[in-house]
């Protein structure tokens, strides 16, 4: 059973044992727009939780993306760099942007699940 | 995102409804609120542009008129083109520029025949209008056309849809205008645009504006495009946006517009700054406005260090991003006149990594002006 968790910069971290396969929301693609390139942290990195770890960029505009949780990047999701529109077709899925081996899995606490999440983007628009 | 206490200051052009009613997504943009995309995407509207034909709501552009005997005259004491040679329908492109050769904006002047016509960016046109006010002499009247709106339907389609709506508007040639009656409604048309694209602008009154947009909308060709595709297909046609890609610490030599100053005025001067921009078209400025093309996929936004081989910085890029086109990165910015040969390599300098990247001609892509 895997779990999803969700950031208030609209990331989404799904939890499987250790490891935990991030990417952008639907909200934040729809937000964005068309997805013309993104820059992915290669495996092997370490990262603490809220660093700069990837890039995404629209037509129009450059965002970074920060580390929902500390840990170690196990794999980068290559497709992206020849098809980044995956991005757009398919955020929660497809369009994934790396994995993570979860150093502090409490820090999983701080995370909203898709309820408090669902209610932050409806708050939005 | 939408700050509630701002959007009360926001103007509306006359095309506000609609474009909400298109379900356009609207942002501030010159002190209007403004649709910066429509569903199909500035992806989609930027190709459906070049590909059929995009309708632009571009009435936060300033559109004046200039009366009064020896207007030409009047007006090239503010810029470096030739007015007193303009014949009635014809346009240029120029700049008003500053005592240093600065551009304190760049515009479209056109002979109405018996006005010039004007036309300046939106987020500069009560500058520009101070500073006309200021320095025409008291016989050249300055007509602010607060309540016009301004059109642009460009692309390879626009020619056909104006042909059935607009007949006669089909033969001007780029750079001309004429008044034509869309379905009753007095406008005055122009062969341009922002686009690289054929196409026309429309300068109509703002109460009918609504009518003819939805008509041009009905057509089967014709989709509503924002100002996220504007800025993406005016980036790859290599055309200058004010306050990015010239600003008053730029001038119009730097900035590679010499063929918009005619050869009179370059001899005669007479215009804000002359010994200055005549002094760089005898000895070549020090720096030049160039295309870049990044080598990979990553877009050099504005505000990017170009950098030359030996990493020293040479420059900046002034607007840079995706070409929906080109379907890679695309900018343009600003090296030193050595480094600004077609093909010279640079560096540029994204998030601390130094990406290669090359000089390139401009336009990126190939222009459509329609020249008969």
């Amino acid at each position: 059973m895997s779990a999803i968790y969700y950031t208030e910069e609209h990331e989404w971290l799904s939890v499987e044992g250790d490891i935990g396969t991030c990417g952008i929301t639907e909200f934040a693609q729809e937000q964005l727009g068309d997805i013309v390139y993104v820059e992915l942290p290669e495996a092997g990195r370490t990262v603490a939780q809220n660093d700069e770890i990837a890039v995404v960029e629209s037509v129009k505009a450059a965002s970074e993306l920060y580390a929902p949780i500390s840990g170690e990047v196990t794999e980068s999701n290559d497709e992206l760099a020849d098809d980044p529109a995956k991005v757009n077709a398919d955020a929660m899925g497809e369009g994934w942007f790396f994995k993570i081996r979860l150093s502090d899995p409490a820090e999983l606490e701080s995370m909203m699940d898709a309820e408090a999440y669902a209610a932050l983007v409806a708050g939005k628009s | 995102m939408n700050n509630p206490h701002s959007e009360e200051t926001l103007k509306m052009t006359a095309l506000h409804g609609l474009q909400v009613s298109l379900g356009g997504r609207m942002v501030p943009f010159a002190g209007y609120e403004m649709a910066v995309s429509f569903p199909l995407g500035v992806l989609g509207e930027h190709k459906h542009t070049r590909a059929a034909a995009g309708l632009f709501d571009v009435s936060h552009m300033g559109q004046v008129r200039l009366h009064g005997d020896d207007r030409a005259k009047a007006l090239e004491t503010l810029l470096p083109a030739d007015i007193e040679n303009l014949t009635p329908g014809a346009m240029r492109y120029s700049q008003l520029t500053n005592d240093s050769g600065g551009i304190i904006d760049d515009l479209i002047v056109t002979n109405g025949g018996d006005y010039l016509f004007l036309v300046v960016n939106g987020a500069n046109k009560d500058g520009d209008l101070a500073h006309m006010r200021a320095a025409l002499p008291a016989g050249i009247e300055i007509e602010h056309r607060t309540e016009d709106a301004l059109l642009a339907l460009q692309g390879p389609g626009a020619a056909a849809v104006m042909t059935r709506l607009a007949p006669g508007s089909e033969k001007l040639v780029f750079m001309t205008a004429a008044s034509v009656r869309i379905a009753g409604v007095d406008c005055h048309v122009s062969r341009a645009g922002y686009t690289g694209e054929d196409g026309f602008e429309i300068s109509l009154p703002g109460t009918q504006a609504e009518d003819v947009a939805r008509l041009l909308l009905a057509e089967r060709s014709v989709e509503a495009i924002g100002l996220g595709a504007r800025d993406s297909l005016r980036l790859e046609a290599g055309l200058c946006l004010h306050g990015h890609d010239i600003d008053t610490a730029t001038t119009p030599i730097e900035a590679g517009l010499t063929w918009s100053i005619q050869k009179r005025r370059r001899a005669e001067g007479g215009f804000p700054g002359a010994d200055i921009i005549q002094a760089q078209l005898r000895d070549g400025p020090e720096r030049k406005r160039v295309g870049i093309l990044p080598e990979g996929r990553a877009p050099a936004r504005e505000g990017t260090e170009v950098v030359d081989e030996n990493g020293a910085v040479i420059g900046a890029i002034s607007s840079g991003g995706f070409g929906p086109t080109l379907g890679g990165p695309v900018a343009m910015g600003y090296v030193t006149a050595e480094q600004a040969k077609i093909d010279t390599q640079l560096g540029l300098m994204v998030r601390g990594k130094n990406l290669p990247a090359r000089v390139a001609k401009m336009p990126f892509v190939p222009a459509g002006y329609f020249r008969g």
